[in-house]
């Protein structure tokens, strides 16, 4: 869970060590494990229809009846024999923590493979509960579930719940307080464990056989299916969307209109945003004055801090707040691991993971929700080549920027771009060129210095697709990607706005502070194609790509404040009249997307891969290539 | 390419196949690493399993095993030898 203050989680905390029993959640990946949790706890952690969606554990408080369970929802593993760092966790969790209860929660649909983690988890733990969720889906596909059978066969009570229509949880629920409180008891049938020991490293062949054997024993009891094919609709969908002929341009046509709905559809709110702050503006002055505030704090609070920090929001909201729930949309429906795999085959040339592909998505709403998403790929080069590169994609915030300079390099020439329709189509040509960039980095990465390890091969699971919950998941995804992108970016808007207006307003010699930094920059700017002011856009840019655009304006016109563009036109007169010139535009496109990440993607990447030299290495890789392909451009550009 | 012999199929890598086409896995003969990890999706000796579709660029190629649908590298199939039924 993100962004919580820290009185609260320590309150929390305490709540979790007094509640009077405690219980886990565990089960394989996307079975619905975090719909049984938020159901049971009320709480709201983030759902998605693809393997591996929570990868930290995650515990709330369930109450039932007159009793406080703590509920900790382990992250969703295939098994507990130690394998990757999360099964590591989830299996030495369940082995050394004192739990009244496990609720094993399984996928009826494959109910079979399911079996043998609970048999797994029963052969430590005694105490449990069978949940068997998306019953009603399983029940569509023909299968039926003998529960009284497989109770007696596994000595643990079998609830079937529908966890998102809220089904069978009262069941679970009591279920849970009797086990808890031995209303009801669990026992051990010892001989579907004889010979295994699942927390000994050497024995996993043993014990996966000789579990999966117990499983398809028990399944073959008390399961029966009725229809041939469970997977029918999910196929025929699949043979749409991932087929050599339509899979790849459906996939480029739910991207164009991904972004032309966020970039279309986030203008409006823009707008009222920053009409609604331009108001607030007047009314702080106007209180400014009335407190008879010295002007150096005035200048300061509102031109400064309040300024920059108005700008991030309303440029960066409503974007995010489109692409996430969209892109939300698309988790919950489960068509994100068919990008993957759709594209596997380029990332398997690269030495990457496919689910590289995802990240790289999520990297255009926010990099640094690219980089938390790289949770998803399992192994550790894979993932730190897909760390790395994340920022190649350009986000939300490098977008607008993006869309200027697109307009501008036309606006000399007799083509007009109008619509947004071709803006957006311009704007994919970008992103599949920074979708090439990342392939060569990648590839150049994974053959020298992150050489894959022993390789675990490529395995990626394609759930069936499922219709989502629109509200609850739009809603979802506003609150957690939305808020917690937008409540770190206003953070370090803050400071970075004081700093811009001081560097803008102290005068040594009647000169500001940021002329002198521009002047100094300018000699190299010009090396590498373009000037000390846009060098320094990027560098106050840091904290949020957003403003960068906003400082070169300021600089250019010497004013004291952010100064907002009204027209394409009016900024394409003020850069030539600058100085800029077609290679200036091209270099500082390039300069966009090749430059170091923003602070807050910085700080995700250290957060993530825990290595100051990872971090160091992404921050700055980026703008030495940035700076040596300007410097090509601009060379080439003068010999003609 | 599989040549009859008694009524018996030969043993083949699971990459070569056909879609739509079952098999039973007799071996698995990866790294251990990967091994374990196929071993954890219910690919093991014994089972059934079934090509069901491929990517659009011809790898990988989404396998049916056990009522659930995973996608696996062809290279990665190679060294996975089964008995075609």
């Amino acid at each position: 869970m993100f962004a919580r203050n820290s009185t609260k989680e320590v309150c929390f905390e305490n709540e979790l060590k007094t509640a009077d029993y405690q219980i886990v959640l565990a089960g394989n990946p996307n079975v619905g494990k975090s719909t049984v949790f938020n159901a049971l706890t009320g709480m709201k952690q983030h759902t998605g229809n693809w393997t591996g969606k929570t990868v930290e554990s995650a515990s709330g408080i369930a109450k039932i009846k007159d009793k406080a369970f703590s509920v900790v929802d382990l992250p969703g593993t295939y098994s507990m024999l130690s394998f990757s760092a999360e099964e590591k966790v989830a299996a030495s969790y369940l082995a050394n923590n004192e739990m009244e209860c496990v609720v094993i929660v399984v996928d009826a649909n494959i109910i079979e493979r399911n079996l043998s983690f609970a048999l797994q988890v029963l052969s430590i733990k005694k105490n449990a509960i069978l949940c068997i969720n998306l019953c009603d889906e399983a029940k569509k596909n023909g299968i039926s579930i003998d529960t009284d059978e497989l109770s007696l066969n596994l000595g643990i009570p079998v609830v079937c719940t529908c966890a998102t229509k809220s089904k069978g949880l009262n069941e679970l629920k009591n279920t849970i307080y009797d086990i808890c409180t031995q209303k009801k008891k669990c026992y051990r049938v010892s001989r579907l464990y004889e010979d295994i020991d699942i927390l000994d490293d050497k024995k996993h062949k043993t014990n996966v056989e000789k579990l999966s054997e117990q499983s398809e024993r028990i399944c073959s009891k008390c399961v029966t299916y009725n229809k041939e094919d469970i997977n029918d609709r999910s196929l025929k969908i699949d043979k749409i969307l991932t087929a050599k002929a339509t899979g790849i341009p459906i996939m480029l046509l739910m991207f164009a209109l991904l972004f032309w709905i966020t970039a279309v559809g986030a203008n409006y709110p823009s707008e009222w945003l920053s009409m609604f702050f331009g108001f607030l503006k007047e009314k702080l002055y106007l209180l400014f004055d009335f407190l008879n505030a010295p002007s150096f704090l005035t200048g300061l609070i509102i031109d400064g801090v309040y300024t920059t920090l108005t700008w991030v929001v309303s440029v960066m909201l409503p974007p995010m707040a489109i692409f996430f729930p969209l892109f939300s949309l698309m988790e919950a429906s489960g068509y994100l691991p068919r990008i993957a795999f759709n594209l596997d085959k380029f990332f398997a040339r690269c030495g990457t993971h496919g689910k590289q592909s995802l990240t790289m998505a999520m990297g255009i709403g926010c990099n640094a929700c690219g980089v938390t998403g790289c949770r998803i790929i399992k192994s550790n080069h894979e993932r730190l080549i897909a760390i790395i590169t994340n920022n190649f994609m350009p986000c939300n915030g490098r977008f607008p920027m993006l869309i200027a300079l697109i307009i501008m390099l036309f606006a000399g020439s007799s083509l007009t771009l109008v619509s947004s329709f071709e803006v957006a189509a311009i704007l994919l040509l970008i992103i599949v060129l920074c979708v090439l960039i990342t392939f060569f980095v990648s590839k150049i990465l994974s053959s020298t210095i992150i050489k894959s390890e022993s390789s675990e091969g490529f395995s990626l699971e394609l759930p069936p697709y499922r219709k989502p919950q629109i509200l609850k998941t739009i809603a979802r995804s506003f609150l957690d990607r939305t808020l917690f992108v937008l409540f770190r970016a206003v953070i370090v808007a803050a400071p970075a706005g004081a700093l811009i207006w001081l560097l803008a307003n102290v005068n040594i010699n009647d000169i500001s502070l940021l002329k002198y930094c521009t002047d100094f920059l300018d000699p190299f700017g010009h090396i590498i194609g373009l000037d000390g002011v846009i060098i320094m856009a990027f560098i106050l840019g840091f904290p949020a790509n957003e403003t960068v655009i906003p400082i070169m304006i300021m600089s250019y016109m010497a004013s004291g404040t952010l100064v907002e563009y009204s027209s394409y036109q009016e900024l394409f007169n003020l850069f030539t009249a600058n100085g800029w010139t077609i290679t200036t535009v091209i270099c500082t496109m390039i300069v966009c997307i090749m430059h170091s990440p923003c602070s807050t993607t910085v700080l995700t990447i250290k957060k993530e891969t825990k290595s100051l030299k990872w971090t160091l290495f992404s921050t700055f890789m980026p703008v030495v290539m940035g700076i040596v392909c300007c410097a090509i451009v601009s060379v080439i550009a003068s010999i003609f | 390419m599989l040549k009859s012999v008694n009524g018996m199929k030969e043993k083949c890598s699971l990459s070569s196949i056909e879609l739509k086409n079952s098999a039973k896995i007799c071996n698995v003969e990866c790294s251990k690493a990967l091994k374990n990890r196929l071993y954890d999706l219910g690919i093991l000796e014994n089972t059934v399993i079934t090509p069901i579709f491929k990517s659009p660029f011809g790898d990988p190629t989404a396998y049916l095993i056990k009522n659930a649908v995973i996608a696996l590298r062809k290279k990665d199939c190679e060294n996975i030898i089964v008995n075609p039924l």
